[in-house]
């Protein structure tokens, strides 16, 4: 039976681990019906592992999960559904070909006598919900095509027709507008009017310090506080969610700053970026800070090629480097270091040597001849430098840990000898010892001049290792700080700053 | 598309433009779906043909083939096309129909079982044989494509060796079920009667029940399906159990049809099963599509065959003629997706 004074959702020193790496060390969350409660804290602090768990995707190592009093293990969706909780996932998933109504009550359709679906029970309903929460979206028109901020209604809309008890909102407004932001915080409040329990994951303070009336922080992946939000400020919980000093752990060498290397102007892209201006100088790191989907991987694809921009230019070194023609921004000496190096960096199962000589093949073979002696010599010589823990060169890449990885990708691309690097997310995925050793090779090798442009989540990286930060919001750059002035503050200001602009 | 309404309990929408009446979406719905299109170039072709032989459809043999020669292609490719909806492919249905055909004679020659068990039978092995394939997708999560191609040739190959240069004569087959299959009923020959049942009991079940539903759910996202909680591996299962049934029924019909079966009943058939539906605008990727499509779809086929002599184009150019009009359903699907997407698209960026 479910007792009245209980929370509605309680999780108590829940842990998780895949393989060797912990995603979730000890997190805790107890959310009341009735209220709208924030989860906050750095990328790869263990929220969405914990959503996961709550929403029975995952299922946890060890800890106590409570729905309203009782203790609860949920092994699949349908359970957790069932129960009554539901969870929107940052990335909505609906079914494009089916029409929005069909979305809504897959799996538990109004059925009449024979199984038979009453279809017009059904639509009656969508009508109902859609009605309830005061949009307007065409229940009939297939699922395909629909804004995320659309999809994310229908989201809602199923977990109000499941009669959900709890619903969780992970990262619902990243990637929404001003206004769109605004329709989904009056249907968080009506939901919290009507006795659900609701929990809001959320990087952004101005949201979470409008909407939520208690506030959860999470640290690498362990519970830090809960707060009522009228008892904090944005300040405290910015501490609190950093954790440490910022700059001590980052060995930031000082470099004699040069020329102008990476000059883009005028960047855009319709829909992901616009107007971009950056420079980056020999020497330097300039750190793209950002909130996940502000168009920061966007416009790093574009400068080297990858993807195509309608306007704007990239120079390097005074040369115009091409769009959409990455083999001539190589030879040029740009070089990128993707974000998700296991599905674009490496070729997971090829040994450690074809790996780092990848982008060097045409340079090491002889009349079109490529020999394994010529690769291992090449490949050992940088895996040395880098120093790649691996038994051989022959080692497959896919069976290396994330910072191993990390370095082979950074071999290949600086077997380039390229003059400017752009690296997405370096530390990603990557524990703490080695995160600092990619961090000595970043501050070195702009020590040696090159020029490096680094793209992070993690704000103590950015301000850390970065002597100058470009933000960027919603596709636009909405700050340039100097080492000087780049704080916590100054820079989440920023990134959220494009909402609060075009409502003044 | 969507505004916020001053009151978030406001009891109707404002904003969306009052709906133009039931009756005028619904022929509109019927007007834009897939499926006309595939049924008028069918009539256009039958007309066509007609028109430069009445004795095409207006005569006795040639009314009764128009409809007797598809009945086993719809069956299988109904079967097919309820597989592809959920992302996956059957292409051992060929191979299962000979094995059936073969068991079925085989107990009409070795036992003096009634023809209605012998049919059970057959039906039942059919599913048996669709549920490995099923098992093999759902379970050991290689693509369906590679699993049913594998157990294309071991089917096939149980069926040589256990039939090796036997075969059996209409002889050997009971008058009664011989007579089924060359006869009619009102002028509608039997066998494209329990080809139009099989499609009607699929088309209603595709469209008005759950598990049917969760079939297009699968084939348009399974990631998803597995988000909503779906029970996607039993749904799997049932489309390759249907599909292989099917096949099963095909088998039981082409032994009421021909009489005779040798080791080469239904080799190839398989193709034509997975181009019908395609043809009849089944996405070859899953999730949208109808049976009654696939079905059409079957019947076009069936009729270019026939047909194309008529029109004097030598046989040489049938099976071109045939892929071209795969290859252009495929390329005709691709745009129409395509296009549907950029309207819903613009259409939301003009709000």
């Amino acid at each position: 039976m479910p007792s009245p004074t209980a929370p509605a959702l309680r999780l108590h020193e829940v842990s998780k681990s895949f393989g060797s790496v912990v995603a979730l060390r000890s997190g805790s969350l107890s959310v009341d019906a009735g209220s709208i409660h924030a989860l906050v804290g750095e990328n790869g602090a263990g929220k969405s592992t914990l959503v996961k768990i709550i929403a029975g995707l995952y299922r946890r190592d060890g800890g106590v999960v409570e729905f309203q009093g009782q203790a609860v293990d949920f092994r699949s969706t349908a359970e957790a559904k069932a129960a009554g909780i539901a969870v929107i996932y940052q990335e909505p998933t609906l079914f494009p070909d089916l029409s929005v109504t069909e979305n809504l009550f897959m799996g538990r359709q109004p059925t009449s006598r024979w199984g038979r679906i009453d279809r017009r029970a059904m639509r009656a309903e969508a009508e109902r919900l859609f009605a309830r929460l005061g949009v307007d979206v065409d229940p009939d028109r297939p699922a395909d095509g629909l804004s995320i901020a659309d999809q994310q209604i229908i989201e809602i809309a199923k977990a109000l027709s499941l009669d959900a008890r709890v619903l969780v909102m992970d990262e619902p407004t990243a990637a929404l507008s001003g206004n769109e932001v605004d329709r989904l915080m009056t249907v968080a409040r009506t939901l919290r009017d009507s006795g659900c329990a609701v929990v809001f994951i959320s990087h952004r303070f101005d949201e979470v310090f409008a909407l939520c009336d208690t506030i959860t922080v999470m640290r690498d992946g362990s519970y830090v506080s809960t707060d009522a939000v009228a008892d904090v400020t944005v300040e405290e919980i910015v501490r609190r969610l950093v954790g440490r000093e910022v700059t001590d752990l980052y060995p930031k060498q000082d470099a004699e700053i040069g020329e102008v290397l990476l000059e883009v102007t005028g960047l855009t892209q319709p829909g992901l970026f616009t107007d971009i201006d950056l420079t980056v100088r020999a020497g330097e790191i300039v750190g793209l800070a950002g909130l996940v989907g502000a168009g920061r991987s966007e416009v790093a694809q574009a400068v080297f090629g990858v993807d195509e921009y309608a306007a704007g230019e990239v120079r390097l070194g005074g040369e115009r480097v091409p769009p959409r023609d990455p083999v001539r921004a190589m030879d040029l000496g740009l070089a990128l270091v993707p974000e998700d190096r296991r599905r674009h960096g490496l070729v997971l199962d090829a040994p450690i040597s074809r790996n780092i000589t990848l982008a060097t093949r045409g340079r090491l073979s002889r009349g079109g001849l490529l020999t394994s002696r010529r690769e291992n010599a090449t490949a050992k010589e940088w895996a040395a430098r880098l120093e790649v823990k691996a038994a051989a060169m022959d080692t497959l890449a896919g069976t290396l840990s994330g910072g191993n990885q990390q370095k082979v990708v950074l071999a290949k691309w600086l077997s380039t000898a390229p003059k400017v690097l752009i690296i997405d997310e370096p530390t990603r995925g990557i524990d703490v010892g080695t995160k600092a050793e990619v961090h000595r090779l970043l501050s070195s090798l702009a020590a040696e001049g090159m020029g490096i442009l680094m793209i992070s989540s993690e704000l103590p990286e950015v301000l850390g290792m970065a002597d100058r930060v470009v933000v960027l919001c919603e596709g636009r750059k909405t700050a340039e700080l100097s080492r000087a002035d780049a704080t916590p503050e100054s820079v989440m200001t920023a990134a959220t700053a494009a909402g609060q602009e075009k409502a003044s | 598309m969507t505004t916020l309404a001053p009151e978030p309990t406001s009891p109707a929408p404002q904003g969306r433009k009052p709906s133009s009446g039931r009756g005028s979406s619904r022929l509109a719905t019927v007007l834009k779906a897939r499926e006309t299109g595939i049924l008028l170039a069918l009539i256009a072709f039958l007309a066509v043909t007609t028109a430069i032989n009445p004795r095409f459809v207006f005569s006795t043999d040639g009314f009764r083939d128009l409809f007797l020669t598809p009945s086993i292609l719809v069956v299988l490719a109904v079967g097919q096309a309820m597989v592809i909806i959920t992302r996956n492919v059957d292409l051992s249905v060929g191979s299962i129909l000979g094995l059936t055909a073969y068991l079925a004679g085989r107990l009409f020659l070795d036992t003096g079982l009634p023809i209605l068990v012998v049919v059970l039978l057959a039906i039942l092995a059919g599913a048996v044989l669709g549920l490995v394939n099923g098992l093999l997708v759902a379970f050991a999560r290689v693509p369906a494509l590679v699993i049913t191609l594998g157990t294309l040739y071991v089917y096939r190959g149980i069926y040589l060796q256990w039939a090796g240069s036997d075969r059996i004569n209409a002889s050997d087959i009971p008058d009664g079920l011989l007579s089924f299959g060359t006869s009619s009923l009102l002028g509608i020959p039997r066998l494209a009667i329990v080809s139009f049942v099989v499609l009607a009991i699929a088309a209603y079940w595709m469209r008005t029940s759950r598990g049917g539903r969760e079939l297009y759910a699968i084939g348009s996202d399974p990631a998803a399906a597995t988000l909503y909680g779906l029970k996607d591996k039993q749904r799997i299962l049932t489309a390759f159990a249907a599909s292989g049934a099917l096949a099963g029924l095909a088998g039981i019909l082409y032994v009421s049809r021909y009489g005779t079966i040798s080791s080469g009943v239904g080799f190839g058939i398989e193709l034509e099963a997975v181009g019908a539906a395609v043809i009849g605008g089944v996405a070859i990727f899953g999730g949208s599509g109808t049976v009654v499509g696939a079905a059409i779809g079957a019947y076009l086929l069936t009729s270019i065959d026939r047909g194309l002599p008529i029109l004097g184009i030598p046989d040489f150019w049938q099976r071109a003629v045939v892929g071209l009009l795969i290859l252009g359903a495929i390329v005709l699907d691709k745009v129409l997706a395509e296009r549907q997407h950029k309207k819903l698209l613009a259409e939301r960026h003009r709000s």
